[in-house]
Order: C-alpha cells, then sequence, then structure tokens
C-alpha cells in the first residue's frame, strides 16, 4: 500500500475512531483462543453477514442503486468455484479469479439494461429481484451444477489445514472471513474518499444534478454495480467452501438477498461500520432468542422468526437511519452524513 | 399433443390469471396511490387463504360466498397496517419501505407456520372435479367460477373507482398529493382507505385461489414476486393492465409448464418482466411517470 493510500485512508478521521476500530480488531483477532466452536461459528456468520453487507452497500449505500438481487452474485461466485473445484480439481483461490469477472458480467448485464433503458428506482429493485430469480430456476434445471439435486464438495478433514485448497477447521475459516472483511472495510473506505467515491455520492444525492454537473452517471453506476458483483463473489466461493454444499433453492433465494440487505440497513445504509454493527446486532438477537428459546424450553417452529420480525420492526420503527449514526453521535465520532 | 391440449392449458392459464389479476390489482392500488410498494403481498393473501380453508372446513362455507366477508377482513386488516404502521414510512426511502414490509411479511409467514403448521390444506368442494365442454375445450368448473368471480369483483372496483366519491377522491390523491392537500382531502385517511382496498382485492383473490392451489404457511413470498411480474408487466398503477397483466403470465406460466416443465414455468414469467422493462417500462398499459 502507498503512502498516498494511507494517508487518504488515516485523512480526517478522529482518534476515538482508531481507538475504537483498533480495540474491536484485536479483540476479534483473539477470539478464537476465547470463544468455543458454536460462538465461532456464530461469528463466521456475523463477519460473512458484515462482507456481503458491505458490498451490497457500494451499490445501494454509495451509488444509491437498490439492489434487492444481491444473492445473484454471490451464488455466481459459489457455484463457479465448486464446479472448477468438483470437476477439475481447481482450487478456490483460482476459482475466485473466474468468478469474480463472471460475477461483474452478470453485474454489468444488469446494469446495462437497466440504465441504458432507464428502469430506476423500485422498477430497477425489481428488475434484480428477477434476475436472481431467473437464476435460481435456471440453475434448478443446469445439469452441469446437478440442478436441484444440489453440488457437494468433498468434506473437509480437519486434521490438517489446507489456506490453498481452503480445506480445514472453522479456526481457518474464521480467519479468512476476518480478513476478507477488514478487506472489503478498507476498500469501501478508500472507494468513499475517492473521485469515483464523490461522484457516487452525487448521484446518490440527486443524479439530475450530478449529470447537469458534468459527471458520466451512467459511466459511474455502472462501476458501482460490477465492483459491488465483485467484491460479492469472493462471498460465495467462502460460502459454497465452508458449507460444502450447494442448492440454487436455497443459494439464490431471495431471502439470502434479503439477509444481505438487513445488516447494513439496520446498520446504517451509506456508512462503513453500518453492516458490521447491524450484522452484530442481527445476528445477535437471531442467537439470543435462539438460546431464550430453548431455556424456556419453547419448541414451536417459527415461534424465533416472529420474535425476529416483531424486533426488525421496532428497530425499523424506532431507528429510521439505523443504529449506528445515532451511535456514532453519542460516541462523539460523527462526522456528518457520508 | 393436438391442438385441443394447447387449448386446453390456455383457457386454464387464462382463468387462473384472471385470479392473479386480481391479486396483483390489489398492490398496482397501493402503489398508485400510496407509492408503497407492499412486499408482503403475497404473505397478505396467504391469510386470505387460509381463513378460507378455516371456514371451509369448520362450517362448509363455500369460498366463492366467503369471498366478500374475506375481503372485508382484509379491508379491515389493511386499513389498521396503513393507519398503524405504515403511514409514517411513506417519506421514507425505499430500502426502508421495503425491510418495513419484508419484516411484516416474516411475521405473517411464520405466525401462520405456529397456528396451521406445515401440512398444505386445501378445499375440496362438490364441483372440484366438474367440468364445462365447450366444443373441443374441457373448462375446469372451479377455474372457471373462480376467473367469473374475479372479473366481477374487478369491475366493481373499477366502478368505485369511476363513479364514487371517495374513488375520484384517491384518484385526486394518486395524481397530485400537493393538490390533494390543498382542496382539504385527508390524505391519510384516503391512503389508508386504498390500502385496505388493495388489501379486500388480496383478501377475495386469495379466498378463489383456495379453488385452484393448496395452501401452505410460505407460499407468500411467490405470489408477492408474481404480484411484481404481472404489475410491472401490465403497468404499475394501471388497474386494467394489472388484469391484462394476470392474463398474459397466467397463460404464459400454463403454456410454459406444458412445452417444458412445470417447476420451470415461473422462469418464463421473469423472462417476461425482463422483457418488459426493457423495451416497455412503464408496463404494457402503464403511463410513462415524469
Amino acid at each position: 500500500m502507498t503512502a498516498a493510500m494511507m494517508a487518504r485512508l488515516a485523512d480526517g478521521v478522529p482518534r476515538r475512531t482508531f481507538i475504537l476500530l483498533g480495540t474491536l480488531l484485536a479483540a476479534l483477532l483473539i477470539a478464537p483462543w476465547i470463544v468455543n466452536d458454536y460462538l465461532l461459528t456464530v461469528l463466521i456468520v456475523i463477519l460473512y453477514s458484515a462482507y456481503t453487507g458491505q458490498a451490497w452497500n457500494i451499490m445501494m449505500g454509495f451509488a444509491g442503486q437498490l439492489s434487492l438481487g444481491h444473492a445473484i452474485y454471490a451464488g455466481l461466485g459459489a457455484y463457479v468455484a465448486a464446479v472448477l473445484f468438483t470437476k477439475f480439481g481447481i482450487g478456490p483461490w483460482i476459482g475466485l479469479v473466474a468468478a469474480i469477472p463472471i460475477a461483474m458480467a452478470c453485474g454489468a448485464v444488469i446494469g446495462f439494461l437497466a440504465f441504458r433503458f432507464g428502469v430506476a428506482g423500485v422498477y430497477f429493485a425489481i428488475l434484480t429481484i428477477a434476475f436472481a430469480e431467473f437464476a435460481r430456476i435456471g440453475f434448478d434445471h443446469l445439469g452441469i451444477v446437478n440442478a436441484s439435486a444440489g453440488l457437494f464438495l468433498p468434506v473437509a478433514q480437519y486434521a490438517h489445514n489446507d489456506l490453498w485448497r481452503l480445506r480445514g477447521d472453522p479456526t481457518m475459516f474464521y480467519y479468512v472471513i476476518l480478513a476478507a472483511t477488514v478487506l472489503a472495510f478498507i476498500v469501501c473506505r478508500l472507494l468513499l474518499r475517492s473521485r469515483m467515491g464523490y461522484f457516487w455520492l452525487a448521484i446518490r444525492e440527486d443524479e439530475q444534478a450530478a449529470r447537469a454537473a458534468g459527471i458520466d452517471t451512467f459511466r459511474y453506476k455502472m462501476y458501482a454495480v460490477t465492483i459491488s458483483a465483485a467484491v460479492t463473489s469472493f462471498a460465495g466461493v467462502f460460502y459454497a467452501f465452508f458449507y460444502n454444499n450447494l442448492f440454487p433453492e436455497q443459494v439464490f433465494n431471495i431471502g439470502r438477498s434479503i439477509e444481505m440487505i438487513l445488516g447494513p440497513v439496520i446498520g446504517g445504509v451509506g456508512t462503513l461500520f453500518g453492516p458490521i454493527l447491524g450484522s452484530f446486532v442481527l445476528t445477535g438477537l437471531a442467537e439470543t432468542l435462539n438460546s431464550a428459546m430453548s431455556a424456556v424450553g419453547l419448541d414451536l417452529p417459527g415461534a424465533k422468526e416472529v420474535f425476529y420480525g416483531i424486533c426488525l420492526l421496532f428497530v425499523i420503527v424506532a431507528l429510521p437511519e439505523g443504529v449506528w449514526p445515532p451511535l456514532a453521535r453519542r460516541l462523539g465520532i460523527d462526522r456528518g452524513k457520508r | 399433443m393436438t391442438v385441443d391440449v394447447y387449448l386446453n392449458v390456455a383457457v386454464a392459464g387464462v382463468l387462473t390469471g384472471l385470479v392473479y389479476g386480481l391479486m396483483a390489482l390489489g398492490l398496482s392500488v397501493i402503489f398508485g396511490v400510496v407509492r408503497i410498494v407492499n412486499f408482503a403481498h403475497g404473505e397478505m393473501m396467504s391469510i386470505a387463504m387460509y381463513i378460507a380453508v378455516l371456514l371451509f372446513s369448520a362450517f362448509h362455507l363455500d369460498p366463492l360466498i366467503m369471498l366478500i366477508p374475506i375481503a372485508a377482513v382484509m379491508f379491515v386488516f389493511g386499513y389498521a397496517l396503513q393507519a398503524g404502521l405504515i403511514n409514517p414510512f411513506i417519506t421514507r426511502p425505499e430500502h426502508s419501505q421495503f425491510l418495513l414490509l419484508v419484516a411484516l411479511a416474516i411475521v405473517i409467514v411464520n405466525t401462520l407456520l405456529i397456528v396451521f403448521g406445515p401440512d398444505a390444506r386445501s378445499v375440496q368442494t362438490s364441483y372440484a372435479y366438474d367440468s364445462f365442454q365447450l366444443g373441443p375445450v374441457l373448462v375446469d368448473a372451479s377455474k372457471a367460477y373462480a376467473g367469473a368471480a374475479a372479473i366481477a369483483f374487478a369491475a366493481a372496483l373499477f366502478a368505485f373507482f369511476r363513479f364514487s366519491h371517495i374513488g375520484k377522491a384517491i384518484r385526486a390523491c394518486a395524481d397530485n398529493y400537493t393538490g390533494a392537500l390543498v382542496v382539504g382531502l385527508n390524505v391519510n385517511r384516503l391512503y389508508a382507505l386504498s390500502f385496505a382496498l388493495g388489501a379486500a382485492c388480496v383478501g377475495a383473490a386469495g379466498s378463489m385461489m383456495t379453488l385452484i392451489v393448496d395452501v401452505t404457511p410460505n407460499i407468500g413470498p411467490a405470489y408477492t414476486l408474481l404480484a411484481f411480474v404481472i404489475v410491472i408487466t401490465g403497468g404499475l398503477g394501471s388497474m386494467a393492465g394489472a388484469l391484462l397483466g394476470g392474463i398474459l403470465i397466467g397463460l404464459t406460466e400454463a403454456l410454459a409448464g406444458l412445452v417444458f416443465t412445470p417447476s420451470a414455468k415461473s422462469m418464463f414469467a421473469f423472462g417476461v418482466l425482463v422483457l418488459v422493462l426493457l423495451f416497455r417500462p412503464q408496463g404494457i398499459l402503464g403511463k410513462r411517470a415524469s
């Protein structure tokens, strides 16, 4: 990393933010030695959600393009890497090199069609759902990926960790997703502070005004979609190798897209901390409900989800901006809306 | 396969499509006036379907007769929902509205799961296996009745919006929010009424739908998506467009199920949606937003 990038990264950030970030990172780094296996898996789920939320945030939070079908990029990444691994024995990192351009191409197609033909707002959001659903049903009938029967990766031997082939114990997966989340955070910060980042914010706030100011809005929206798709595709690769099974019905399900959106919206759309905080809040809530349910011996299918939905309603009604912006103001590290 | 087979499937598709159309009409009314995309639409329909199934199994009440009281129940539900929960969100950004309704959908689906369990339920009417012979075409009686009821309900709604004072006031709200405020309309109440009317449509459609498909707690999301596809195909905010879109999508699904495989049928519906969004984003009968 060049000195200029370092300077841009740190520029104008209050000391308190660094202390907060440092503490959080340190806690996450030593977590595997402290928590048990179950909590470690929960942390992996949280970080996965924070990572995908950050990726989605590039499109919606920065450039203002509401995508409700982000599962398509993760799903494509997962399937590309898994097919290369199971059929040709090609490892996940090379698989990622193949997955990224494919996800970007998919994002480019959706973006091109939408932005060229003036499909915006709610219509754009529904177009993204349509593509994800199209992929879901299409993969359900695609022989090379075993259609609806599902694609299975040979289950990892936990005896030794093989980072190159992503086969190993949860601790290894934890550090991989932690590194990815940190990297995504840094990339998003750099993007936000770049020339393009300011163009995105201008487009988000008022697209017509941005165009009047001479910004090629079509091009920068295309950048937002493709970058977001590329970042998301890694999450899919991780998903495939962590869970070792892929079903179109699950991977491309609209539920996956909604899960990606929940973190940043609850945490704070367009903020860098939002996706991370939102993921902690939501997964923490779900897990608390889980243990509370088993503690009172209530084993009713659906009960947990009802409470989850009600809590979600309360948060959305009570905190229009999400959890992070008011918290940041209280902590005194708010630097205005960005 | 002969032409007759195609004709039979096409007629069945059109009749089912009419019920789809009525469901989508509800979404269209809500979006057209309140400007909120009801992401819990299919879930609201599954509530209506469970009420219909319950009334049938407990009292043997025919869903085609019960669609009026069920629509009334959903009307009240919709009114309360808009007035109590959704109204503060009309000025919030779209992703915020989306999440509100998704959270609502989660609550509905899982409440139904708790109350009714995961098994599929259906209505077994005395005419379930009847059919009419129209030349070479064999028309399923349940679908014919459901389709006719859908047309009647939609016609009543058209008449309400065209001729009644309240209908006119709601159209005024949809056309010009500020103008409606200026002439002294109670916009919040009219919004709640619109949402209630949309919910009534979906209630009536749900009641009819029990004649066509079985109900499980998790069918909601698929119908929410279907309603979007239909409404955008026909034109968001256009009432006739919703019905036309319903017929078109019903027909597409039925024929795709016949020619390819039934499990891939909604892929073709989404294919139609993508084509419409690209070449006529405002929908077949929609007007271009200014």
